[in-house]
C-alpha cells in the first residue's frame, strides 16, 4: 500500500471534478487513495505543489504556466493532464457602478463592447470630476481573472494600469471588499459572484463567456518530473476526473454533486448557490433577475476536460501583452507544453480527436494564432509589451 | 548586530500570540525594527507606509496572494521586492513552508543576512505549533477529567458505590473494552441522559 496522494485545492466550484472524483469514489475505483487538502491562497497551492508537499493540485491555468516559465517565483515545470474547468468566472460590479454604467450604455447590456465603452465614459467623467480611479479586484497576478478584466476594458481603450486600479484580493474577501467600498467591481469564480448578488451588494455585469466563449480556467496540475515517474498514477487520476466530470454534467446528478461540493470541508457554501453555477442559471441582480447561459462553466462537456495547448499559448500572450514576460519562441513552446492532451488521450486509451477544439471566440481582436502571437498582439492598441 | 543598520521587518499574522513569539525571538537576535500588522484591510498600503526590508507572513493567511502582487506592480513600491529564496535555496523554502511561514525580501538585502532570520522563523513557528498542540492536549485532558467526574457521580448514585469503587469500575471497563476511560465515562453520561 502506497501513501495516499495529497492534492491541494481552493474552495471554488471549478474544483468540482476533483472533489467529486474523491468524495463519490471515482478515485477509489481507480485504486487511488487521495487526501484532499483545502488551501487559502494560490501562492500556498503553488509552493506546496512545487516542493512536493502536494502530489497534484487544483491550479489556476496561468499559475501552472508561470511556474514552468519561472515567472514570479521558482521555476518548476508543471504538467496539466486534465482541464478542470472552462469559463466559470463573472464580473460583478457595485450597485453604484452598475447604475453609472447603465446610464452611459449605448447598446445591448450584455454586449461586452457596449459595457466596456460605457466604462470608458464613466472613467473619463470621474477623472474630470477629480474622483479616485475605479478599483477592480482580481485573484492573482497570474490569473484568468486578471487577463479577462484587462481584455474586456482595454477593448474600449481603458488602460488597466493607468485608468483604473487592479488589486489582488483573496476570493473569500471579495464580497466584503465590494460591500465596504474597498473595490468597485471584481472578477472571480463561483460562488462569490452569486453571494454578492444574494447579499444585495452587487450586480453580475458579465459572465466571462460573454468576453471569451471558451477560456481554460483551472487545471489539474502535477510536477512534470512527477508525471514522468508516475505515469500510471497520472492516468488513473485523469480517468477518475473524467468520470467525475461526466457525473457532474449529467443534469439529474447536479443536486447530488452540489451537495457533495457544499460540505463544510470542501467549498462550504449553500448547495443551492453551487447548483446555480453548475446549471448556468444565475441570479444577476438583487431584484431577482436571472440569466441563463449554456457555457457558464464547462466541467466536462464539449471536451472541456481535454487540455488544449492553444489555450496555454493565449494565456502566455496575455502575460506578454501586460508586461509580465517578454515574447520568445521558447516561451511559447514552454507554455504550450504545460497543457498535455497526450497524457489525457493516453489515460483514456483514445486517439486525438479529429476535430480541433472550439476556438476562444473573443469579442474583440483578430482570431488567435499561437504561431503568430506578435501579429496578434499588434492588433491591440492598449498593452504593456515591448516589440 | 554589526555596524549595519538593523533591517526593518514586518510580520503579517492574524495570530497575536504567534506574532509575539516571533517578535521576541527576532528582538533577542538583535533585530530592533519590527512592525506587526494584524489588520488585513489595505494590507499593501500599510506595507508601503512601513517600507520594510523583509516581510514575514503565515501561510494560513489568504492575504499571501496580495503580497505576491507586489512583484507585478513594483513601480508602486520604492524598491522592487523579490520573493525570497532563489533556485539554490530549496531546502530553506521547504523548511519554511512546512513550518507554515513565508518570507518576502526586498532586493538588495544580502543573502547571508536573510538566512538566520528565516531559520528563526522556522524554529519559532514550530515552537508555536508545539505549544498549541500541548494546549489542545491539556484542554482535552481537562475535559476528560470533568466527564469522568460526572460519570463517577452517576455510578455512585445509581449503583450505590463509593467514589473509589466507581473509578475502579470505569477503569476496568475501559481496559476490558480497549477504550479510553474518557470514552467509557462519556457513554455512561449519554446513556443516563437517555434513560432520564
Amino acid at each position: 500500500m502506497t501513501a495516499p496522494l495529497r492534492i491541494g485545492f481552493i474552495p471554488l466550484v471549478d474544483a468540482a471534478a476533483l472533489i467529486v472524483a474523491v468524495d463519490k469514489g471515482f478515485a477509489a475505483a481507480e485504486g487511488l487513495e487521495v487526501e484532499l487538502v483545502r488551501e487559502v491562497s494560490w501562492s500556498n497551492v503553488r509552493d506546496k505543489l512545487n516542493i512536493g508537499l502536494f502530489d497534484a493540485a487544483h491550479l489556476l491555468a496561468p499559475v501552472a504556466i508561470a511556474s514552468s516559465l519561472g515567472l514570479g517565483h521558482v521555476k518548476v515545470p508543471i504538467a496539466a493532464p486534465f482541464n478542470l474547468g472552462i469559463n466559470g468566472n463573472a464580473i460583478t460590479v457595485s450597485p453604484a457602478l452598475h447604475a453609472a454604467l447603465m446610464e452611459e450604455i449605448d447598446g445591448d447590456r450584455f454586449d461586452p463592447l457596449a459595457t466596456a465603452k460605457a466604462l470608458a465614459r464613466v472613467v473619463a467623467k470621474r477623472r474630470k470630476a477629480g474622483a479616485d480611479p475605479l478599483t477592480f479586484g482580481m485573484t492573482f497576478p497570474f490569473s484568468t481573472h486578471n487577463y479577462q478584466l484587462r481584455f474586456w476594458m482595454a477593448a474600449a481603450g481603458v488602460d488597466p494600469d493607468e485608468d483604473v486600479r487592479l488589486v489582488v484580493l483573496p476570493p473569500p474577501y471579495m464580497v466584503d471588499s465590494l460591500a465596504n467600498g474597498h473595490v468597485d467591481a471584481f472578477c472571480v469564480g463561483a460562488p462569490w459572484n452569486s453571494i454578492a448578488v444574494d447579499l444585495g451588494i452587487g450586480h453580475i455585469l458579465h459572465f466571462v463567456s460573454d468576453i471569451l466563449a471558451r477560456a481554460a480556467e483551472k487545471v489539474l496540475a502535477v510536477r512534470q518530473v512527477w508525471a514522468d515517474k508516475n505515469p500510471d498514477v497520472v492516468a488513473s487520476l485523469v480517468r477518475a476526473a473524467v468520470k467525475a466530470a461526466e457525473f457532474i454534467e449529467h443534469p439529474e446528478n447536479r443536486t447530488e454533486a452540489a451537495q457533495i461540493l457544499a460540505q463544510p470541508e470542501r467549498i462550504g457554501v449553500d448547495a443551492e448557490v453551487i447548483q446555480r453555477t453548475l446549471t448556468g442559471r444565475l441570479k444577476i441582480s438583487p431584484d431577482g433577475t436571472f440569466r441563463e447561459s449554456g457555457s457558464y462553466l464547462l466541467v466536462g462537456r464539449e471536451e472541456a476536460g481535454r487540455p488544449d495547448p492553444v489555450q496555454a499559448a493565449w494565456l502566455y500572450a496575455q502575460m506578454v501583452r501586460w508586461g509580465q514576460t517578454t515574447l520568445t519562441p521558447d516561451g511559447v513552446k514552454t507554455a504550450m507544453a504545460v497543457f498535455r492532451p497526450d497524457l489525457y488521450d493516453a489515460a483514456l486509451g483514445q486517439r486525438p480527436p479529429a476535430e480541433a477544439p472550439a476556438p476562444f471566440g473573443a469579442f474583440a481582436g483578430p482570431a488567435f494564432d499561437p504561431a503568430n502571437i506578435r501579429g496578434h498582439l499588434e492588433a491591440f492598441e492598449v498593452g504593456r509589451w515591448k516589440a | 548586530m554589526s555596524a549595519e543598520q538593523s533591517p526593518k521587518i514586518v510580520i503579517v499574522d492574524e495570530s497575536p500570540i504567534r506574532a509575539a513569539i516571533l517578535e521576541e525571538g527576532l528582538r533577542e537576535a538583535g533585530f530592533t525594527q519590527i512592525v506587526h500588522i494584524r489588520e488585513m484591510q489595505s494590507l499593501l498600503a500599510r506595507i508601503y507606509a512601513v517600507d520594510p526590508d523583509i516581510i514575514l507572513i503565515d501561510l494560513e493567511n489568504p492575504s499571501r496572494d496580495v503580497l505576491e502582487a507586489m512583484f507585478q506592480v513594483s513601480r508602486a513600491v520604492k524598491r522592487p521586492i523579490a520573493m525570497f529564496v532563489d533556485q539554490s535555496d530549496s531546502s530553506s523554502i521547504q523548511a519554511s513552508v512546512e513550518a507554515g511561514v513565508s518570507a518576502y525580501i526586498v532586493d538588495g538585502l544580502r543573502k547571508e543576512r536573510i538566512k538566520p532570520i528565516l531559520d528563526l522563523c522556522v524554529s519559532r513557528f514550530n515552537a508555536f505549533a508545539k505549544l498549541q498542540e500541548e494546549l489542545e492536549r491539556t484542554k482535552s485532558q481537562l475535559e476528560d477529567r470533568k466527564i469522568i467526574e460526572r460519570a463517577k457521580g452517576i455510578l455512585m448514585k445509581v449503583k450505590g458505590l463509593t467514589e473509589d469503587e466507581a473509578y475502579v469500575l470505569l477503569r476496568s471497563t475501559a481496559m476490558r473494552e480497549k477504550k479510553k476511560i474518557g470514552e467509557i465515562a462519556q457513554s455512561i453520561i449519554t446513556a443516563s441522559e437517555m434513560l432520564k
